[in-house]
């Protein structure tokens, strides 16, 4: 194992100082056979764990796999990711999750945390084995049927309850079915003149009103996942402030962009939650900076060339994301002040380790504790380029656009999974 | 192939006022025509066009491939029934073929809104685009056909007042007729029930109405939309007898309206549903009018876009988007 000398790095963008890794954690001195890393001018940041990826694997290896999703992971700065459970089979066994939670292993290029399903098939209608997944190597806490709501909400009443004999969290993509069928934007103005039918604000938001309410009820952990409207991040502040036990996430491309986006018909802007108003990024990233919405989650979604060259209507849902999200959460929240660096490391590092229960990660860069870190070159622009992007899918909706900062190094408990802004083999 | 930029007609909402003018006035040209005993001109000869039809729809094809052969360009006619993910080719693979077949405009019927945008903007095809209805979005040369039918009626659009009743909420025609008459000066009410009136009508360049009767009295044209039954099943409108009783176009309805005032309809009608039939069959109805105009001013659009050197209308084309 690589020692290192970390030298001038700005922890949380503080004063710089070195640090000092010696066999996978935070040391007090140098080690002799220390490679040195010159950080001068980059950030240290505890390494960046997502709480919403798409890997694909079982099932859907043309659009990623657990491999090349966890390398684009690495490159994004994440040394954790969370995998959803809709692959092909579900992961709603333990034999599925820990068949994933081995894949991220053998991989070795972040910890990949299996999800597991709510439902069985997350079909909406039974409970999966929750425990079994708890209690297998891949120690499940986050049940999620993402991808689809747990709209009967007698069953999200009792998976909410059944989860607390192991402290498990129910994570909630929230979206009313009957209120959004055949829905393709977010339904508005724009929508209307398009000709494509509207998703509405209200179907996010009655399902995320009943849950926070489910949740106060039965004393259990809500997650709420990729928050999108106003409305929302009125409800979540709302449950807060009653101590309601309740988190909630929103993606990199609800802080950045817009349903304007869709006037183009290019289905690399059709996602779910759809795109939404400006009035809804200003909300979202109001919410993100006074830490009514807890964390910043990718929803990385790779899909196929074919699924998204095609007439919008047919186009799959969902963006790429973890190459790009720390590159646009410096663009929302840190060059636009609402957020500093410290703030940064809280939203994608400590509180999704703590919302995960990952207890290697999100921690402070302190001696003795595991050196999982990420080293970020803030001054660093970058024009964000398809084909050079690690994921095996090339649906970003980024594409052409200049963001600002690289990631140069990236730290899994010690080794280097990113080194000079480049992937590391392994 | 034309030399000049590529154009297409995809939304009237990218028609200038003297674009559509132009075409209306060249479609005045080719409707004498129709009055001759050959009917043909050699204007397109040697040029291909496609019909490419995704959606069923008999007379919107008719239409343009007889507008298409009095031009005597040649015509294809290619179905291309189901989802093209789900079954069959994709619309990129058949829009290469076209390409490769060597097609200089493609009328391209789809069942999803932006499918004529995406053939004609995805960098596929170098032809020219024509929608000729996409999903709940846009029908370009039925706004035009209705806009030629209301001109020769009402001997002009600026300031005639003019009445859309319906379903707006899914109509193409619908937002094709309501941008294109705001740009010829005419002042159009749309009146639905609230359930079928779009959502962010306030922003619309016309106003609106819940109701109809109203309106009547107030209106030179009245346009009736097509009710699709399967409406009801949604809870759009409780039941077609009440539909039929608030928004539907019957003897005392029009009686309410001025003397001059017509009726039209796009087509096919549901009778006894949004038009009554003896408003259908009366003096005042457009019906016919409107399916004879229609060949005129595909004609008119098709060589506009295809005949000279350089197209004369329309917009251009973004270029390669990635």
């Amino acid at each position: 194992m690589t020692n290192w000398t970390i030298k001038g790095a700005s922890p949380l963008g503080g004063p710089a100082r070195d640090l000092y890794v010696r066999e996978g954690r935070i040391a007090e001195a140098p080690a002799p056979d220390a490679t040195v890393i010159d950080a001068a001018g980059l950030i240290a940041l505890p390494g960046l764990v997502d709480l919403h990826t798409h890997l694909r694997e079982p099932g859907r290896e043309d659009a990623e796999t657990v491999l090349s999703g966890s390398r684009a992971a690495a490159a994004g700065g994440f040394t954790a990711v969370h995998a959803m459970a809709n692959t092909d089979p579900v992961a709603d066994t333990a034999g599925v999750v820990e068949q994933v939670w081995r894949l991220g292993r053998e991989a070795g290029y972040c910890d990949v945390q299996p999800v597991g399903a709510v439902t069985v098939g997350i079909a909406g209608e039974r409970l999966a084995e929750l425990g079994a997944m708890a209690e297998s190597a891949a120690r499940v806490r986050i049940f999620s049927d993402d991808g689809h709501c747990v709209s009967d909400a007698a069953l999200m009443r009792r998976a909410l309850e059944y989860v607390k004999a192991f402290g498990g969290v129910v994570a909630q993509h929230a979206q009313e079915p009957r209120l959004t069928e055949g829905a393709q934007m977010n339904e508005g103005e724009l929508s209307d003149v398009l000709g494509l039918r509207g998703w509405p604000a209200v179907a996010e938001e009655a399902i995320i009103a009943r849950d926070v309410l489910l949740a106060a009820h039965t004393g259990s952990r809500l997650h709420v996942c990729h928050l999108s409207t106003a409305g929302s991040v009125e409800i979540v502040r709302w449950a807060k402030s009653k101590g309601y036990p309740v988190t909630a996430e929103v993606t990199p491309h609800h802080l950045l962009l817009t349903e304007d986006l869709v006037r183009g018909y290019d289905p690399v802007y059709k996602v779910n939650p759809p795109l939404r108003s400006k009035d809804d990024v200003e909300a979202v990233r109001a919410g993100l900076a006074d830490g009514a919405i807890d964390v910043v989650a990718t929803d990385h979604a790779p899909h196929p060339v074919e699924a998204k060259d095609c007439e919008w209507a047919v186009a799959a849902m969902g963006m790429l994301g973890l190459e790009t999200a720390l590159s646009v959460v410096q663009q929302t929240m840190v060059a636009t002040g609402l957020l500093d660096w410290a703030g940064v490391a809280d939203r994608m590092s400590v509180r999704a380790a703590r919302i995960g229960q990952l207890e290697e990660h999100g921690r402070p860069l302190e001696v003795g504790e595991p050196a999982n870190l990420t080293l970020l070159d803030p001054a660093a622009a970058r024009v964000i380029e398809p084909a050079s992007l690690h994921s095996r899918s090339r649906n970003t909706p980024f594409a052409g656009l200049e963001l600002p900062g690289a990631v140069h190094a990236t730290l899994l408990r010690g080794t280097a999974t990113v080194l000079d802004g480049k992937v590391v083999d392994r | 192939m034309s030399a000049g930029p590529r154009r297409h007609l995809l939304s009237t909402a990218d028609l200038s006022a003297e674009d559509a003018m132009l075409i209306l006035d060249t479609a005045a040209e080719f409707a004498r025509l129709a009055d001759r005993p050959i009917k043909k001109l050699p204007t397109l000869r040697g040029r291909t066009v496609v019909n490419l039809f995704y959606e069923d729809s008999t007379r919107t094809r008719i239409s343009f491939e007889t507008a298409a052969k009095r031009l005597s360009a040649d015509v294809i006619n290619f179905s291309a029934k189901g989802s093209s993910v789900s079954k069959g080719e994709s619309l990129k693979d058949t829009a290469l073929t076209l390409e490769a077949m060597g097609a200089d405009a493609v009328v391209v019927r789809h069942w999803a809104s932006g499918g004529a945008h995406r053939l004609a903007h995805a960098g596929w095809i170098r032809s020219a685009v024509v929608n000729a209805g996409d999903g709940t979005h846009e029908h370009p040369t039925q706004a035009l056909l209705d806009a030629y039918t209301l001109r020769a009626r009402l001997g002009g659009l600026e300031g005639r007042r003019v009445t859309v009743v319906g379903d707006v909420l899914h109509s193409r025609v619908a937002r094709s007729n309501v941008r294109l008459l705001a740009t010829l000066g005419a002042e159009v009410t749309l009146v639905a029930p609230p359930t079928l009136m779009p959502f962010g009508v306030e922003g619309w360049p016309c106003s609106s109405s819940y109701a109809l009767d109203p309106v009547l009295p107030k209106s030179d044209a009245v346009m009736m939309l097509r009710v699709q039954r399967e409406r009801m099943d949604q809870a759009f409108f409780p039941t077609e007898r009440e539909y039929s009783r608030r928004y539907g176009m019957h003897a005392d309805r029009m009686a309410q309206l001025p003397e001059h005032a017509v009726v039209m309809h796009p087509g096919p009608m549901n009778r006894g549903l949004e038009i009554s039939a003896e408003v259908a069959d009366s003096a005042r109805s457009t019906v016919t009018e409107q399916v004879a105009n229609g060949v005129s001013v595909r004609m008119a659009v098709l060589y506009l876009l295809l005949g000279g050197s350089e197209p004369a209308i329309g917009t251009e084309d973004e270029g390669e988007r990635r």
